[in-house]
């Protein structure tokens, strides 16, 4: 394999396993808060939370831009206290790959939590324990099978994401240019059979990806 | 000493307005479903909130509405002892006993549950998980672990119901066995009439989210003197009223 490939492959991976890192513990969270009680506004972000998975990834990446862009809401602030900027970046890359696969680490999360029978909860309080330790020692362990499935399914889902990435990390040759830009640029180019290999590694990939989230989540009683 | 319990709760059209006191006895909570005794319960242990009420433990105020007074269950101190069994499925049986301590882990939590154990006679069970234990051995284990962080009383909601009539008649000796070890005010919840009769040293009869009548089960199912609580018992026990001399 030459290098292109191999930095393509090695960047992917580099950028899947932060973003997914993230997208855990923030998932865990908001599933959590979004699972327990009523409050206002929770309908409103629960849609907020759904919408990159509905939305066209260019229009995420659209988003992204506005609000980490140089001269964005977020992104403004940032450069010019630290000089430094998202875009163009690998970081932008692991953005947008967060961004994008937050949505099923959520859903899938969120739906382990409520299948646990309330009792449960209500018999640790009970017993004199927080809900921080409640949560730790009763809601998570009971949750793991949801929860590893999440996090197989955001991996592969941000090892795959390209529409975003695209807008906001863009496709520079050896700093940005993750498998599924290197795809791209290779079909454009011509270059089948490099391409033919990054393909059916993706495929398969993604093939045991599923299989490992459907047999994590069939468990899940 | 003690419980006190003075309560006020609306939910849809049905309405729960209740006030007891017991000392550290056995309490039945008699009547039929539907009648706020599970509601009760979880008022006291702090899973609901009333509109309107006192509950005080042992000398501690648990809840005041006029003084704005709530503790969270966490801080109430209430043995509670769930009717459908409820254990933690991914712990055994030894760490189900000992999550009712608040640190677990300590060397001194050891030796507690090992009593526990031979306490609730589940010996040799310790390291099973609830899906290997019977119905009977499950609701003894929910027992120990309410009763090992010695909470200030023991909230038992129908706690035999879903058991055969065997093993229900084990255990109700068994709870009579272990009351003298922990001397706290129990409040049973059940409709079961053989239960009341002679479980309780006090019978709290409930009827559509009142208390129709508190007194000792041989004066409540006996000699009842108050027509409404003859008519209450004949319309949900003709059996009982039937074969009351």
């Amino acid at each position: 394999m030459d290098d292109t490939v191999l930095f393509s492959l090695r960047l992917s991976f580099q950028v899947a396993v932060i973003a997914t890192f993230f997208v855990a513990v923030a998932g865990i969270c908001i599933a959590y808060i979004l699972s327990k009680a009523d409050f206002r506004g929770k309908e409103l972000l629960d849609i907020l939370f759904t919408l990159p998975l509905v939305l066209p990834p260019t229009v995420v990446g659209y988003y992204l831009i506005i609000l980490f862009g140089r001269n964005g809401y977020v992104g403004r602030y940032l450069h010019e206290f630290t000089g430094w900027s998202l875009m163009f970046t690998w970081y932008g890359a692991a953005l947008a790959s967060f961004v994008v696969a937050l949505p099923l680490m959520i859903k899938t999360t969120r739906a382990s939590f409520e299948s646990i029978d309330k009792s449960l909860v209500d018999a640790s309080y009970t017993l004199g324990h927080s809900e921080f330790r409640t949560v730790l020692k009763v809601v998570l362990p009971l949750s793991k099978k949801g929860i590893v499935a999440g996090i197989v399914l955001s991996f592969a889902r941000a090892l795959g994401e390209f529409g975003a990435t695209l807008m906001v990390a863009g496709n520079i040759p050896g700093k940005t240019n993750t498998m599924t830009l290197t795809i791209y640029s290779m079909a454009n180019s011509g270059e089948w059979t490099k391409a033919n290999v990054l393909v059916l590694f993706f495929t398969f990939a993604s093939g045991a990806f599923l299989y490992i989230a459907n047999r994590f989540s069939k468990r899940m009683v | 000493m003690g419980l006190s319990v003075r309560l006020r709760k609306q939910v849809d059209r049905f309405l729960l307005d209740v006030s007891w006191e017991i000392e550290n006895e056995l309490a039945v909570l008699f009547g039929h479903s539907g009648a706020g005794k599970s509601m009760t319960l979880q008022l006291i242990a702090g899973l609901m909130k009333p509109e309107e009420g006192f509950i005080s433990s042992n000398g501690n105020t648990l809840y005041d509405s006029s003084g704005k007074v709530n503790l969270q269950p966490q801080r109430r101190s209430m043995g509670y002892v769930f009717q459908d069994r409820i254990l933690f499925p991914h712990m055994t049986v030894a760490e189900n006993i000992a999550y009712g301590l608040k640190s677990p882990t300590k060397p001194a939590a050891e030796k507690k549950v090992k009593e526990m154990i031979r306490l609730f006679h589940l010996e040799g069970l310790g390291h099973r998980y609830p899906r290997e234990i019977s119905g009977g051995q499950k609701q003894r284990v929910t027992l120990a672990r309410a009763l090992i962080g010695k909470p200030d009383a023991l909230l038992l909601d129908e706690p035999f119901s879903a058991l055969d009539n065997v093993l229900r008649v084990e255990m109700r000796q068994l709870l009579r066995d272990i009351r003298h070890q922990f001397d706290v005010p129990i409040v049973l919840v059940t409709h079961d009439l053989l239960e009341a009769y002679t479980m309780a040293d006090k019978v709290i009869l409930y009827s559509g989210g009142q208390v129709a009548r508190v007194g000792h089960p041989s004066e409540i199912f006996n000699n009842s003197s108050n027509p409404e609580v003859d008519f209450f018992l004949a319309l949900n026990f003709p059996l009982l009223v039937a074969h009351t001399p």
